[in-house]
């Protein structure tokens, strides 16, 4: 059973073949790097995995189930999340709304009208945890406006993991950050969450950046 | 904020009958608290999900056109008044699914044009609406034997409603679903990746603006005991949304103190001047340019601002 299986993926933007008979096809635990130059279709690629985007033509698998026409949401419920290489987080809220709001997502309480999100113990310890994974923690009740660049390409990751996913896409997630800040506090974070990680019912894909932290480049 | 703040604000907006001079400021009082619903409930649309309606008098006229013909009809002030709040969610839901199907821009003009099918049907189903004449109810209800008829009787019920509202809204706001609805508003695409139905967040939020504008609507009735197509025109509506804009967007006090401007500017202020609706104007254009975020907000922020020089 493979995890991921893309089959003869079209997409095409007016007259522009964005995507042409992709074929790809990632097993359990598998991390794999996508590369191609700008414009090559790396983004589309993902926002047609992750149903942003609907193919012409093609169907996408996930864990042996067919999702090609499903919508977005339902594949976040089946275990699919990503990051975004432009930064689309939430200005307005803290830290820890950012991250609670990636958890809520998955939960049966986004509903609730009538319970305080505050007073969801459980749910605000397990916000808690995920920022301390990318450490920041000690930032957790900073509003995402008042922080740093690099900071939030650190919650970018940790929404995505926050969701526990079975299957992990990273759309650049070292886009925009000098060489050195790669090489400390992002880079530490996929090395620790993502790269290093023993081999567990999760996959990565991450295209074009840190090809050190990837097993096979397609 | 503060139980003790509140209970004293209670408690003073409960005491206006005693201390504000007079049966009209007593009337006034009540248009201020019957707007501040209709405000409260626009700004969850407005506010919290990120979308402008331009139509939303419609939404309190069908409430009050609906409750006064089944008060019209021999029925009773129960059934008057579930009724009108019935037919409005109903009517909400029909509008968010129609207005939702556009977004930015698009929804707006949707809104604009179901609140001129409201206003036509108001203007010319003379059947239905007795057109420009309005409908004229007879008398206010009796809750548990208490009248309505009196103005500050009519005020403290008018007191009562907007208190659960305005609880209503704090209980929303702090809610996982609150938090649902203000993230459809701020990245309705990563919330769509992250799992939540946007579409269905946005229009359970509409419905939920909607019954606040048909309770709203339905003290309007009673209120006036008349309703007129002035009620559904396009600028009720507009004037409601400057109510929401004026006070701040996205807060909870905002619309009540919006609410409570424009009710001022329009009875107090056009007792004295005449061009009234040139200072309600430049009111606006002071607002916009001095506190662009709101009455509520732009004060919180030179309050902190004078205390800051002060030290």
């Amino acid at each position: 059973m493979s995890a991921l299986a893309v089959r003869g993926l079209d997409k095409s933007f007016g007259g522009l073949r964005v995507t042409s008979s992709v074929d790809l096809e990632v097993e359990p635990g598998e991390r794999r790097l996508i590369i191609g130059p700008n414009g090559a279709g790396k983004t589309t690629l993902f926002n047609l995995i992750t149903g942003e985007l609907r193919p012409d033509r093609g169907a996408i698998t996930l864990f042996d189930r067919d999702i090609t026409r499903i919508p977005s949401r339902r594949r976040a419920h089946l275990g699919l999340a990503r990051t975004y290489q432009i930064i689309t987080l939430f200005p307005r809220e803290t830290l820890l709304g950012n991250v609670t709001l990636s958890l809520l997502g998955l939960s049966r309480l986004r509903w609730n009208p009538c319970v305080a999100l505050r007073r969801q113990a459980g749910l605000v310890a397990r916000a808690h945890e995920v920022l301390a994974r990318v450490g920041l923690e000690s930032l957790a009740e900073r509003p995402l406006a008042q922080t740093s660049y690099g900071e939030r390409r650190r919650v970018e990751i940790a929404m995505a993991l926050a969701q526990r996913p079975r299957i992990l896409l990273l759309d650049e997630p070292f886009a925009g950050l000098s060489t050195e800040e790669r090489r400390d506090a992002v880079a530490d974070v996929v090395r620790r969450e993502v790269a290093d990680r023993p081999v567990h019912n999760q996959l990565t894909v991450v295209p074009l950046d840190a090809p050190t932290e990837a097993e096979e480049i397609t | 904020m503060k139980p003790a703040v509140v209970a004293v604000a209670v408690a003073v907006a409960a005491a206006v009958p005693f201390w504000v001079g007079g049966l009209y400021y007593v009337n006034i009082a009540s248009q201020i608290l019957l707007y501040a619903i209709f405000a409260l409930g626009i700004n969850v649309l407005v506010g919290y999900a990120g979308l402008v309606s331009l139509g939303h008098a419609g939404l309190l006229g069908i409430a009050a056109y609906a409750a006064a013909r089944i008060l019209g009809g021999g029925h009773g002030h129960l059934a008057g008044v579930v009724g009108g709040v019935a037919v409005t969610l109903v009517a909400s839901g029909v509008f968010a699914a129609l207005a939702l199907r556009g977004s930015g821009l698009g929804f707006v003009m949707i809104t604009v044009a179901l609140g001129q099918i409201v206003w036509g049907v108001a203007y010319r189903w003379i059947s239905l609406t007795n057109g420009d004449n309005g409908i004229t109810i007879q008398g206010r209800p009796r809750p548990f034997g208490l009248s309505l008829a009196s103005p500050p009787a009519f005020y403290w019920a008018t007191l009562a409603v907007f208190l659960v509202a305005l609880g209503s809204m704090a209980v929303f706001v702090r809610s996982p679903f609150g938090a649902s609805v203000r993230g459809t508003r701020d990245q309705p695409r990563r919330m769509n990746a992250l799992g939540y139905h946007v579409w269905m967040i946005r229009f359970l939020a509409f419905v939920f603006s909607g019954f606040w504008s048909g309770v709203a609507g339905v003290l309007y009735l009673y209120y006036n005991q008349f309703v007129s197509p002035q009620a559904v025109a396009l600028t009720a509506s507009a004037e409601a949304l400057l109510m929401v804009i004026a006070g701040g967007t996205a807060t909870l006090l905002g619309p009540i103190a919006g609410a409570a401007l424009v009710v001022v500017m329009k009875n107090v202020a056009s007792a004295y001047i005449e061009r009234w609706n040139f200072v309600l104007g430049a009111i606006f254009v002071a607002i916009v340019v001095f506190m662009p975020e709101g009455l509520v907000p732009g004060t919180a922020r030179l309050a902190r601002w004078a205390l800051a020089r002060g030290r």
